[in-house]
């Protein structure tokens, strides 16, 4: 027998280890690209200087370039990333569909729907910030789906359905109040906001998403198993002594109230949460417990990337980040799925 | 009532989209013996296991462990003590044969701690006993039927079960894997019931039967006395002649249906 396979024991501190170093490397490399020419040397300096080592050589303005607008920047790139990743995983293994995305729920489309109505219609009278508004359009078209797919016998194909109806519900909606009430200016603004977009990040959005991206890890962490269970459907789970209801409940609820967060401070950067759980599953293998982490440090290093990406390939111009994360998205996409064709 | 050991159905009944089920069925397999459920399609048998199994609640009656609800037992205990076998499993997640066996030590497994001593112990165990230790790196998709019920089993075995509840894990194998499976589930060391279609290989294996026919228990004990041609004929609505094979059980063989004859014809 090979009981090298049983006593084989998980590489994963390795694995988590080597992955914050990449993590720790993009983000080094990334904060000094921009169209500032600031130089490399200066740029970890005067982060160097803020973190209490040393001094910054850096002019008040330049130092600002670099700790007010880089760095949230990437770091928010890589919470969004991760997030998205994460969120997109659990969808995959508790809906039992190789399609889902943070997205599946509506949570995107009613973040949108919420933003336009406070850019446009001026709901909540300047007293909601566009962020607000959005996360509060994210949690009643989720609260939408959780309803729906409930009164629909509560399965996890209804969950699917339920969640594809109200994400084109919200997204009509939204074009509707875009094509009837918005100027050109405004819906420029918008678009680039459904695309998704890190262009608005600060540490207030950074502290946020952090937060609620680390509450959520170690909620989801606890379920690592009970996702486990979820690979032969709910019968055979609940068999193994998983508690379906509960545990379908609660990951819905955080995955959503995660998805809602970053959606607000980032707009609905796509194709993250789709692709990079499959690329992560290739690297990682199908237990939780290892998929997770791994899921969402690939999640935040390719985010950190592509975004330095968006903001840099037509400088001074800045693509959307969702725009970027299609582009390079689709073709890795098919290549996965090529290259696991022979798996199957 | 007085408490009974082991797992026990008290006169359940089921619903089911406004259809009964389930009438009224009692069932207390004896420790260790190996009991096999009878019936035609829609009979109650997957109805009866998944109650049985703490899937599904009674509407009427109860489900018991060692005396206690199962509801009372909790989720999690309950997957300790009895493991379930369904009639058709199937992923998407690529998942090799040892990854399978694994998730039968899930509830026995603390969160957030690494698989212990006793759980590796457990899956090697359950591996030999399903004759899979040269198997444990194949994938689950490139599996053959039988070979994917093994593993069932095995997964099933590493939950170190008392009981164990199958739905026609014979369904879809070759008469060779059909008598590979049951002669390896008859020497388990636990309590079985097993649903079954063939009565041959009931009569066989089986400690006891019990037939069920429209959600009612319509015959239950050992075979010689359950397989009966008049119960068969009653039951499933075929004629058959039934002689005792050399080694003690009984032996179905069914004959074929006269052609509905022609009135005014006459054979010279």
């Amino acid at each position: 027998m090979s009981v090298e396979a049983l006593t084989r024991r998980s590489r994963l501190p390795l694995v988590l280890l080597g992955g914050f170093a990449a993590l720790a490397v993009s983000i080094a490399v990334a904060i000094t690209i921009g169209p500032a020419n600031i130089r490399v040397g200066d740029v970890w300096a005067s982060v160097a200087a803020r973190l209490g080592f040393g001094e910054s050589g850096l002019s008040t303005i330049r130092d600002g370039i670099v700790w007010n607008l880089r760095l949230p920047r990437t770091l928010l790139a890589a919470v969004c990333g991760a997030g998205l990743a994460v969120c997109g995983a659990i969808m995959q293994s508790l809906l039992r569909n190789p399609l889902a995305d943070p997205f599946v729920l509506g949570v995107s489309s009613g973040a949108s729907t919420g933003a336009v109505l406070v850019v446009v219609l001026g709901v909540g009278g300047g007293v909601l910030s566009l962020s607000a508004g959005a996360f509060l359009g994210a949690l009643v078209s989720f609260a939408f789906v959780l309803l729906l797919s409930h009164t629909l016998g509560g399965t996890t194909d209804r969950v699917v359905l339920s969640g594809v109806a109200v994400m084109q519900l919200f997204s009509a909606l939204t074009s509707f109040i875009v094509l009837t009430s918005a100027d050109a200016e405004t819906t420029r603004g918008v678009l680039f906001w459904l695309l998704g977009s890190l262009s608005n990040a600060g540490w207030a959005e950074v502290g946020t998403c952090l937060a609620v991206l680390v509450a959520t890890l170690l909620v989801c962490g606890g379920y690592a198993r009970s996702l486990d269970a979820f690979a032969f459907g709910e019968d055979a789970a609940a068999t193994l002594g998983v508690a379906v209801a509960r545990t379908r409940l609660i990951l819905l609820c955080a995955t959503a109230l995660l998805t809602a967060v970053l959606v607000s401070s980032a707009g609905a950067i796509g194709f993250v949460g789709l692709v990079l759980p499959h690329a992560a599953r290739a690297l990682a293998g199908p237990n939780h417990a290892r998929l997770l982490p791994v899921t969402a440090l690939a999640g935040a290093v390719f985010l950190v990337w592509v975004d330095t990406l968006a903001r840099t390939v037509l400088d001074p111009q800045e693509v959307p980040v969702g725009v970027v994360t299609a582009l390079i998205g689709v073709p890795a996409f098919v290549l996965i799925l090529y290259r696991a064709r022979g798996a199957r | 009532m007085t408490v009974r050991d082991g797992l026990c159905a008290d006169r359940v009944s089921r619903t089911l989209g406004g259809r009964l089920v389930l009438d009224g069925v009692s069932l207390a397999p004896s420790a260790g013996a190996t009991v096999g459920l009878l019936g035609p399609n829609g009979s109650g048998k997957s109805t009866l296991l998944r109650l049985l199994a703490g899937v599904l609640a009674p509407t009427a009656g109860v489900v018991t462990l060692d005396g206690d609800l199962l509801d009372d037992v909790g989720r999690r205990a309950v997957a300790r003590r009895i493991a379930v076998v369904e009639q058709h499993t199937d992923t998407q997640v690529p998942l090799t044969v040892l990854d399978v066996v694994r998730l039968g030590r899930i509830p026995h497994r603390k969160t957030w701690l690494p698989a212990s001593a006793e759980d590796d112990e457990a899956v090697r165990d359950a591996l030999e006993h399903a004759g899979l230790t040269d198997k444990v790196d194949r994938r689950w998709q490139t599996l053959s039927g039988g070979e994917r019920q093994r593993v069932q089993i095995a997964r099933a075995l590493a939950q170190r079960p008392r009981e164990l509840l199958l739905d026609e894990p014979t369904n879809h194998l070759d008469i060779q894997h059909q008598f590979d499976l049951l002669n390896l589930l008859v020497g388990l060391p636990v309590t079985t019931v097993v649903a079954l279609h063939d009565l041959n290989l009931a009569a066989m294996y089986c400690d006891q039967l019990v037939v069920l026919d429209q959600g009612r228990v319509v015959a239950g004990g050992s075979p010689e006395d359950v397989l009966t041609e008049e119960l068969i004929e009653r039951v499933y609505g075929v004629r058959a002649v039934v002689t005792r094979e050399p080694e003690g059980h009984p032996h179905v063989r069914f004959v074929r249906a006269a052609a509905p004859s022609r009135p005014g014809a006459t054979v010279q």
